[in-house]
């Protein structure tokens, strides 16, 4: 919320006066704000064990993207993939970091986290505005026993471009064949109905704000928010908890085996236990980089963080990458970046 | 004179020399001071130039796609990408109206309160006070105005206002609504505040500038505090005063950070007031870093520039209106 637009653009700035300046053994990054936590703490642990620093600027997605085709940093990071046409064309390599997952947060007096319930299609209905009582049959009839007042549902989404969007937005596309058609799926879309937060704490802000509101936010916003977030209906239609555990159940049962450079978005996951709306962040480089030893020093941090900083990502309640996915990624970076 | 004959002839052609060259050196230094100012002038022009083009040039692949469309249309789908600019000028000028509507009577207010109706004592704390205002950021007022502000409105104003002025024919639709507490309303009213300050501290220092002597004379004849303001200040500061409320019209257009946290950020136009809208420089603010297409971001800069020609309009409108002032004012 206190990132203003001016400086995210200086932020810009000082990346590419930063990969100038820095050392030679320096890493810099640049790109999604949802994996600074993370980020921030596996750079401070990897520096105090091996003396090479990394140095990444949170400044978006779309950021990340723009910064690593022009060069500017040694790895970009964006919430979403980009596809093997995209990736070709730029020179570039992609794989995933770490996971997350979007929640749907209420504010519905007398309701506890967790206890109520939606299906991807009710979502859908909500965020298009067909469905605008918290007491609708359609509602009412996921929730047995759960008391919901007779009041207007406000929707409150993201007002700036974003990777929680993408995801959100992206789950909505695959469920509800109207939302497909009529919103589609983007960093931002023209959302019908609603009112706009700037980031994960303007949406919570505002949740928290308007009484009868429903939003979404990553699950750490949720949690240290305290807020009331929803169960959801997976695809194997049983109703799930947003957790680590649901994370990475969704993470496990993807199917990265056949993903092309790793593009697979992971919402609506196979799977009894898979939450879901989980979200993957995906890393950018270069296939063949201009400066290889800098590249080699990005890719040997990545491997520590992949290998040695699960638990750092867990107390930041970040779900870790499965081992297979692991040893996949570094076949991958064999055979694919040439550093 | 006894002294100039005393002077040798000399010294006297030395003086006059010495005369010449100090007026050489006059007037380099005047035409070096001329050029300083003048360049001080043209940087402003420049400036203002090359903004405004490099915006209308950043903006050209949107205007070049939408046409005049970009002006009339309400759609913004970053996915289909079409995008129009009518909510967001239309969020603009209405937070703007509000915020003066609330804004100039109020200041006008603080300045006659603080030239001619409060005791001596009081006049310097208050007066720093409000020049202080002026100096809080903005992000600060938009904090305010979303976790104090806007559960006031929500709870108490906006059902009052829908209750009884809901009902209304003609301007009822302006206050129908849900209580959200975020909106045009509370966008506006906060705006207000923070355009407070500027008009009133202008108003005030031009206040003091009347002649005593004016307002003793109209209080001599038996004026009122009310008619001494309204006919002698008023009048004899009016274009100082309307120059103000531009300065204090310029912030409330172009604000964006408190704007951004209270006015919702919806891309609907809604007739209500209490419904969330949006405004130019908000939009831009949210959306220019993720902007992931070249309209997109052709786009928000072409926003940038209809915020420029919108301020010039509203500018040249308060200016016209000022001049047929002046014109009736020398018929009557």
């Amino acid at each position: 919320m206190l990132k203003t637009f001016s400086t995210r653009l200086a932020l810009a700035g000082f990346i590419a006066a930063g990969a100038v300046s820095a050392q030679a053994a320096d890493i810099t990054g640049a790109g999604a704000t949802f994996v600074y936590p993370v980020m921030s703490k596996w750079s401070a642990d990897y520096s105090q064990a091996t003396g090479n620093k990394i140095n990444y600027q949170s400044i978006g997605s779309g950021g990340g993207i723009a910064q690593i085709k022009a060069g500017t940093v040694d790895f970009g990071s964006s919430d979403k993939p980009l596809d093997s046409k995209e990736l070709a064309e730029a020179g570039l390599g992609q794989f995933p970091s770490v996971i997350g997952g979007v929640v749907p947060v209420v504010n519905i007096k007398g309701i506890e986290p967790g206890k109520i319930q939606f299906t991807g299609p009710l979502l859908a209905d909500i965020f298009l505005g067909k469905i605008t009582k918290w007491n609708d049959p359609q509602i009412v009839a996921v929730n047995a026993g759960v008391a919901l007042p007779d009041a207007m549902i406000t929707v409150v989404h993201r007002s700036d471009g974003s990777g929680t969007t993408f995801n959100w937005v992206n789950y909505l596309s695959k469920v509800s064949p109207e939302w497909k058609s009529k919103i589609g799926e983007g960093t931002s879309v023209q959302w019908p109905v609603g009112v706009g937060g700037k980031g994960n704490e303007g949406v919570a802000a505002y949740v928290k704000q308007i009484p009868g509101s429903i939003g979404y936010v990553e699950l750490a916003y949720s949690l240290q928010n305290k807020m009331t977030y929803g169960a959801m209906q997976n695809a194997a239609g049983k109703f799930v908890q947003p957790s680590r555990e649901s994370f990475q159940a969704a993470a496990a049962s993807a199917d990265w085996k056949n993903a092309k450079d790793f593009f697979l978005i992971i919402t609506n996951a196979p799977g009894e236990g898979s939450w879901p709306i989980a979200a993957t962040n995906f890393i950018l480089m270069y296939k063949q980089p201009k400066d290889a030893a800098r590249s080699k020093n990005a890719l040997a941090f990545f491997k520590w963080a992949l290998e040695n900083g699960k638990a750092q990502a867990e107390a930041l309640d970040f779900v870790p990458l499965p081992d297979e996915l692991v040893k996949q990624i570094e076949a991958y970076w064999a055979a694919e970046i040439k550093a | 004179m006894s002294t100039d004959q005393a002077l040798p002839a000399g010294a006297l052609s030395a003086s006059a020399d010495a005369v010449a060259r100090r007026a050489d050196a006059d007037r380099r230094a005047d035409r070096f001071f001329r050029y300083l100012v003048t360049g001080a002038g043209l940087f402003v022009l420049a400036a203002l130039t090359g903004a405004a083009l490099s915006m209308l040039w950043g903006g050209r692949l949107a205007f070049s796609t939408f046409g005049f469309e970009f002006l009339t249309t309400t759609d913004w789908d970053a996915v289909g990408k079409k995008f129009g600019a009518l909510v967001p000028i239309y969020g603009t000028l209405v937070t703007a109206l509000i915020a003066m509507l609330i804004a100039v009577p109020v200041s006008f207010g603080i300045a006659l309160f603080l030239t001619e109706v409060a005791p001596p004592w009081l006049r310097t704390p208050v007066a720093s006070a409000i020049e202080l205002l002026a100096g809080i950021p903005s992000i600060i007022y938009g904090m305010w105005g979303l976790f104090v502000f806007v559960p006031v409105m929500s709870t108490t104003v906006i059902p009052f206002l829908t209750r009884y002025l809901g009902p209304l024919p003609i301007f009822g639709p302006l206050f129908q609504g849900p209580p959200l507490g975020i909106g045009m309303l509370t966008a506006g009213i906060v705006l207000a505040i923070m355009v407070i300050p500027f008009i009133s501290s202008v108003m005030r220092e031009v206040f003091l500038t009347v002649p005593t002597r004016l307002k003793e004379s109209a209080y001599a004849l038996g004026s009122t505090t009310w008619e001494v303001a309204w006919n002698v200040v008023l009048p004899y500061t009016r274009s100082a005063v309307i120059g103000g409320i531009f300065l204090g019209l310029g912030r409330a257009l172009g604000e964006t950070m408190a704007v951004t946290f209270v006015l919702g950020n919806a891309h609907q136009l809604t007739a209500s007031l209490l419904m969330p809208g949006n405004s130019i420089a908000a939009t831009i603010a949210n959306e220019f870093s993720e902007a992931d297409s070249d309209i997109y971001l052709s786009s928000l800069i072409a926003l940038g520039f209809l915020l420029f020609i919108v301020t010039f309009v509203v500018l040249a409108i308060a200016k016209l209106m000022l001049m047929r002032l002046n014109r009736n004012e020398g018929n009557r």
